[in-house]
């Protein structure tokens, strides 16, 4: 069996396809950070004053907080004077239409199949993709506009949208929260920002495409999302960067917040590069993404699937404070080679008869190391709370590990909490099955795996769930031989 | 059909099959017996390309071609089927899903298009019955929670859509009832054909009084000790497998079957 065997060894050592640099001028500040470099930033963007004092109180408080340690995973001493903060594509000017973006970046993104142009556009899906610190194009913005809704970059939307911006920025993830947001805080260049009135229910996908291109830069955005009373929003989002051996840092934060009955719907498929088979290189995905049901039966949705970054480190959570408020979170999160992943959830229930649903599925092969770890409190006031939490590892080889811890508060007596975990392998006897029934090594694994991750997948929007199962297969290649 | 020569088999340096010499005709059953470590399960699971098994001496031809250069999932693309002795749980994979997964690869590999939805749903309709299994169990993972029953029921079931050249069925008798007994044996007997062979692992002749065997061979401590007709599992049902041991001392060497 030698023969099929160095096959999928040689579509293990492939390269990552996502790993190409764009050559293009970049306007970029210098490394490290200070207070006049957050002033910096703000200015390059011309922001209004509080804007600007919200960054430096945010660096202010930054200067005194640790960076956490108690996370389940392990990497040198990030450098944060040896980061540069700020990089933008030149040159930099308002963009009257996409016919003026550098080809050269649109080039990139037709090379991600990210087609920026609306004519051979995604089927019903709007886009606003962010290359480096800063977004370079959204497109559907008339169309959106006619239903109401908003969506734009985050710099932008600071500009025309002041009002929304200052009643909701930091309302969810304040600017304190933790090490990683308050950072975000202080110099996130761009990002997306999304508002969705009253009684609408947005008539496309909406999607973020974060793109990570110069050497050396941490990619620090913020994504803002408002959903009105009765109001309908998905929202999808993709990254990749290039192969370097060098790592990178990713701190985002992301903020949800959703009026009552309405609906937000936040799908992330993150292929970060994961470094190559050695360990070196790749990106630190530590972000903060948390969501508000600010509203009576309102309900927000997390649905990721993570395959890519050296490290991932977070936690989509949700606020359950309005009564009869729903919380889910789905995830498949996978790591090979030398990845690293901790990650899962925080349902806060405040409200009354709040519900959550904890769907995790980890996959372990190579070396990887895969953590579950995730909060359900339950306050003294949220009577009649449920949660059900079910937290599922794969392992494939035997040189990776998976580890899980569900934490769990409870003040309310009438609370009803499950929990359900369960650690697999993929048998050699599952992989012979399938392939005396005439699949190949590759079909079975990737059926084995999809199969684990069904539950996940069936919450995706259609053309990401087909693109989720690519991904992961591509992403496993090899990883049982 | 199948030309088994002297195969010499071990696991960790351990001799299990130690010149195994069968030949199987096409139209033919032929049942393998033997005591529990006789190596019979160890004899399908080679047939199949199990690669935790190491061949150190001997060949196996299979419709003129070496089958053991061959990966398991080319084996199942010339026709060989192995209904499994515990059959395997893929949780999160429906049946019906994973069969047409199953026979498309099968067809890609012999060059004919992929089945539709369409038809294959009607071959499904048609081949359940035959198994008298419960429709719903199509929809269900692929033996996840199936009764013992059940899962040799999928195993007929599977063997009689992929419609293999050679069938190895490996103790698809063990832990089953007698009315489950009488199914399966029906559904094996509604697949003998004369362009199709069948090897029939068992430890009891109960299968056999049901699936009446052309050629009947003793396996004992990896040799095939005795070979006959069908008459031969009655004679060692009524004596046991001792009486085998004390033959196999003083018999010439096992001829080759049929």
């Amino acid at each position: 069996m030698a023969a099929p065997k160095s096959r999928i060894e040689d579509l293990a050592n492939r390269e990552y396809k996502y790993g190409f640099v764009t050559a293009i001028d970049e306007d970029a500040i210098p490394r490290g950070i200070s207070e006049d470099i957050v002033r910096t930033i703000s200015a390059k963007k011309n922001e209004p004053e509080w804007m600007t004092e919200w960054r430096v109180k945010a660096y202010q408080r930054w200067l005194t907080m640790v960076e956490p340690t108690w996370q389940n995973v392990t990497y040198p001493p990030i450098d944060y004077q040896n980061i540069i903060y700020y990089s933008a594509p030149k040159p930099k000017k308002q963009l009257a239409s996409l016919d003026e973006v550098d080809p050269e970046i649109l080039k990139t993104f037709e090379k991600l199949g990210i087609s920026l142009g609306e004519q051979k556009r995604l089927s019903n899906v709007a886009v606003d993709a962010v290359f480096d610190s800063v977004s370079v194009a959204t497109t559907f913005k008339a169309k959106l506009a006619e239903a109401g809704v908003i969506f734009c970059s985050f710099s932008e939307a600071v500009q025309n949208h002041p009002d929304l911006i200052r009643k909701y920025l930091g309302s969810v993830v304040p600017y304190s929260d933790n090490f990683f947001a308050t950072l975000n805080s202080a110099v996130f260049s761009d990002g997306s920002f999304c508002y969705v009135p009253k009684g609408v229910r947005c008539p496309m996908e909406l999607s973020t495409y974060f793109r990570i291109n110069a050497a050396d830069t941490g990619q620090f955005e913020r994504t803002l999302i408002v959903a009105e009373e009765g109001s309908y929003v998905s929202y999808l989002e993709g990254c990749t960067a290039p192969m370097r051996d060098t790592n990178q840092l990713h701190a985002a934060v992301v903020e949800l917040v959703a009026m009552d009955n309405a609906q937000i719907k936040y799908s992330t498929v993150q292929n970060w590069y994961p470094g190559d088979k050695d360990g070196k290189g790749g990106i630190y995905n530590f972000v903060t993404k948390r969501g508000k049901c600010a509203g009576r039966k309102s309900k927000i949705s997390w649905t990721q699937v993570e395959t890519g970054s050296a490290i991932t480190w977070k936690y989509p959570g949700v606020i359950l404070q309005g009564d009869d408020s729903v919380g889910e979170f789905y995830s498949v999160a996978l790591t090979n080679n030398y990845q690293q992943a901790d990650t899962g959830t925080k349902m806060i229930h405040l409200g009354k008869n709040t519900r959550s649903t904890i769907i995790s599925k980890g996959i372990s092969a190579g070396h990887g190391q895969n953590t579950y770890r995730g909060l359900v409190k339950i306050s003294k006031n949220a009577t009649g709370a449920r949660n059900y939490s079910q937290c599922d590892s794969l392992l494939m080889g035997d040189r990776c590990g998976a580890h899980t811890f569900p934490y769990i508060e409870v003040k309310n007596p009438t609370a009803q909490l499950e929990h359900e975990a369960s650690t697999s392998k993929i048998g050699e006897d599952q992989l012979f099955y399938c392939r005396q029934r005439g699949l190949s090594n590759e079909d079975a694994v990737s059926l084995i795996v999809n199969g684990f991750c069904k539950e996940v997948f069936r919450e995706l929007p259609m053309e990401f769930a087909v693109e989720a199962q690519k991904l992961l297969t591509v992403s496993l290649e090899g990883a049982v031989g | 059909m199948l030309e088994i020569k002297n195969l010499h088999v071990s696991v960790d340096g351990h001799a299990i099959l130690k010149g195994i010499n069968l030949s199987v005709k096409a139209g033919e059953v032929h049942a393998v017996m033997g005591p529990n470590g006789s190596g019979k399960s160890t004899l399908a699971q080679v047939i199949a390309g199990r690669e935790t098994f190491e061949v150190t001496k001997g060949e196996v031809i299979f419709q003129g071609k070496n089958l053991l250069e061959m990966s398991p999932e080319q084996r199942a693309g010339e026709g060989l089927f192995l209904a499994f002795q515990y059959p395997v749980e893929l949780p999160g994979i429906a049946n019906m899903y994973f069969l047409r997964a199953a026979l498309n690869a099968i067809r890609t590999y012999r060059g004919e298009d992929e089945i539709d939805a369409i038809d294959f749903l009607a071959l499904c309709k048609e081949k359940v019955k035959i198994v008298e299994m419960d429709e719903r169990l199509m929809k269900r993972s692929v033996n996840e929670g199936f009764s013992g029953g059940e899962k040799k029921r999928n195993e007929i079931l599977q063997m009689s859509i992929l419609n293999p050249k050679l069938a190895v069925l490996d103790e698809t008798d063990s832990g089953l009832d007698i009315d489950a007994l009488r199914v399966v044996a029906g559904g094996i007997n509604a697949l003998r054909s004369p362009d199709r062979a069948m090897v029939v692992i068992t430890h009891y002749q109960r299968l056999l009084e049901y699936v009446v065997p052309d050629r009947v061979h003793v396996l004992s401590e990896g040799r095939i000790v005795r070979s006959g007709g069908k008459d031969l599992a009655l004679e060692l049902e009524e004596k046991g497998y001792a009486w085998i041991g004390e033959g196999a001392a003083t018999a010439a060497p096992a001829g080759a079957g049929g």
